[in-house]
């Protein structure tokens, strides 16, 4: 096989696995995937390390570590607001009780 | 590039199973935050490896780099109110964007000095140049709106399908001429007709429609992603990155289909014209407006009572008043339910993500195909902040910009109060009949203030 053709194939498989591992998610979820999925793509910062790391001259040097923070804070920063939006749907106890009795029900 | 060892290439492909379990548990509210979880663990290995491994210079630069950007977004996703998370999600796939593009600027200038590499590679670098660049204004532009910075009502202006098609065309061009002729000017050149794609793109998108749009532009920067992973022969920023691609064209669609709209519809529905969008401002059509103890009786008489939350809700903060108010007509034997519809706040799930802030028990949060023919035995249909939703437009009105959209039957309820700041028109920018129904009454103001005066009628009551 020609090194095109794999990556090719990987390339395909993967969009299969994607359409197929979030095809049954209810509406409810629908912010928090999304939130989710955004911060994956900030993986570029792996790609920004290895340009910023090999950087011959200050422009390129300069315009990849830009690179560098701005995948970090789509990366740290999609993964951070995920998780907040996710722990209101945990059932919890409340942390700080303002002294009123919690109702159960 | 050189070829990282074959442990490190073992690590990267654990990191792109941590993505695909991540994306597989982020479907289902049970694993969702483990989910969510497990792909960032899949990042802090993959982006540790890369550190060790990849014979880096600059790593004191690169560390400064890396931790201003960990801070900058970690703080900034935990200072942002829950009503804005929407074009925070915006910005941060924006910055992601630009990111891609950088990183395949920089490759092209490696390229260019390497004296040309395959067509193959010169299309991927050329692909992720133009759609990061895409992704990067047009978020910057979706940002604006939810924000409110600019109007949230669709842009257009004459000669814009023109100049749409001129940029989209020179965006081929330069593309082709890129892979013909790999030198940095046609690369920067890629970048800005990209990023004026990117805001001819989302102009003429109206403010309901947003999210979809946001939603799609990250499918974007998931697809950039990909193409760079092949310039840079990094299998797990090509898996990674079409993942989020795959994954956040479909999320799109469903979107697009939770809101009863369809995908051309949002990008171009408002170059079509014919959409009725009222002025935007507030209409002086005779309303009947009542106050707090009126309202108050209405609630705490009622047997059955249905709240129908909205954008509005949020913003004023007052989900917890209204959580006190619900507590207290249940106390007194009033059946009470939340109405959720799937797009109530700014996307489909955010009212969810904010009731449950507010610690409202589940049970009473209702989904709106489940709960909608309840209306017609309701006595009251308590409208809080929002109005779209409740929209009849939505079917009876073709040519409205939520015609189609699945609404709340509100309008079946014996009595319809909403709580509203003002007569200002919903998100979607257009009228609600409703208002003016004869069943209906209005108390205007802030919501949470109406909200606690309400709740202090019925305390003594």
């Amino acid at each position: 096989m020609s090194e095109a053709i794999i990556w090719l194939t990987i390339f395909v498989l993967a969009a299969f696995v994607g359409v197929e591992v979030i095809s049954k998610v209810s509406s409810t979820l629908h912010t928090p995937l999304m939130s989710g999925a955004n911060a994956i793509h900030g993986i570029i910062l792996v790609g920004a390390i290895g340009v910023a790391g090999h950087a011959e001259s200050t422009p390129v040097l300069a315009l990849s570590l830009a690179a560098v923070g701005l995948a970090a804070i789509n990366l740290a920063g999609g993964f951070v607001v995920t998780d907040r939006m996710l722990q209101m749907f945990v059932r919890k106890k409340p942390v700080t009780d303002r002294a009123r009795p919690e109702v159960e029900r | 590039m050189t070829v990282p060892p074959v442990w490190a290439q073992l690590v990267y492909l654990v990191a792109a199973v941590c993505f695909i379990l991540a994306l597989k548990g982020l479907s289902s509210p049970k694993s969702a935050r483990r989910g969510n979880l497990v792909g960032a663990a899949g990042a802090i290995l993959a982006t540790a490896t890369v550190v060790i491994t990849g014979n880096l210079d600059h790593l004191m630069g690169i560390g400064i780099a890396l931790a201003i950007g960990v801070v900058i977004g970690a703080v900034g996703a935990y200072r942002v109110r829950m009503t804005q998370m929407p074009q925070v999600v915006a910005l941060f796939n924006g910055v992601g964007g630009c990111a891609a593009a950088i990183v395949a600027l920089v490759e092209l200038d490696e390229i260019a000095q390497a004296g040309g590499a395959s067509t193959f590679h010169l299309v991927a670098t050329a692909f992720t140049i133009v759609i990061g660049s895409v992704s990067f204004t047009g978020s910057i532009v979706t940002f604006l709106k939810l924000q409110e910075l600019m109007t949230t009502r669709p842009v257009t202006f004459a000669g814009y399908p023109i100049l749409y098609g001129l940029a989209l065309l020179s965006a081929v061009g330069f593309g082709v001429f890129l892979a013909l002729f790999p030198t940095m000017v046609a690369g920067f050149a890629l970048a800005v007709i990209g990023a004026g794609v990117g805001v001819l793109l989302v102009l003429p998108v109206g403010g309901a429609d947003v999210p979809i749009v946001i939603s799609l532009l990250n499918a974007f920067t998931g697809l950039s992603v990909a193409a760079s992973g092949y310039v840079l022969e990094n299998p797990l920023l090509l898996i990674a990155g079409t993942l989020v691609g795959a994954a956040g064209t479909l999320l799109t669609k469903l979107m697009a289909t939770a809101m009863g709209r369809s995908l051309s519809n949002t990008l171009f529905g408002a170059l079509k014209g014919g959409s009725t969008l009222g002025g935007g401002q507030a209409s002086d059509r005779p309303v009947k407006s009542t106050g707090p103890a009126d309202v108050a009786i209405l609630l705490a008489y009622a047997s059955r009572v249905i709240i129908v939350p909205g954008y509005g809700l949020a913003v004023a903060q007052a989900q917890h008043t209204l959580r006190q108010l619900v507590d207290l007509l249940t106390e007194r034997g009033v059946k009470v339910d939340y109405a959720v519809h799937p797009v109530a706040g700014r996307m489909p799930g955010h009212m969810n993500v904010l009731l449950a802030e507010a610690q409202v028990p589940y049970d009473q949060l209702r989904e709106a195909d489940d709960i909608d023919s309840d209306f017609r035995n309701a006595d009251v249909a308590l409208v809080v902040g929002a109005n779209d939703v409740v929209n009849p437009a939505a079917e009876t009105s073709p040519g409205a910009p939520i015609y189609g959209m699945p609404i709340l039957h509100a309008i079946q309820a014996r009595q319809v109060v909403f709580l509203k700041r003002s007569m200002r028109p919903g998100f979607a920018g257009i009228e609600n009949d409703l208002l003016y129904a004869p069943q209906t009454t209005l108390l205007f103001g802030d919501a949470k203030d109406s909200l606690t005066k309400v709740l202090a009628e019925v305390k003594t009551l």
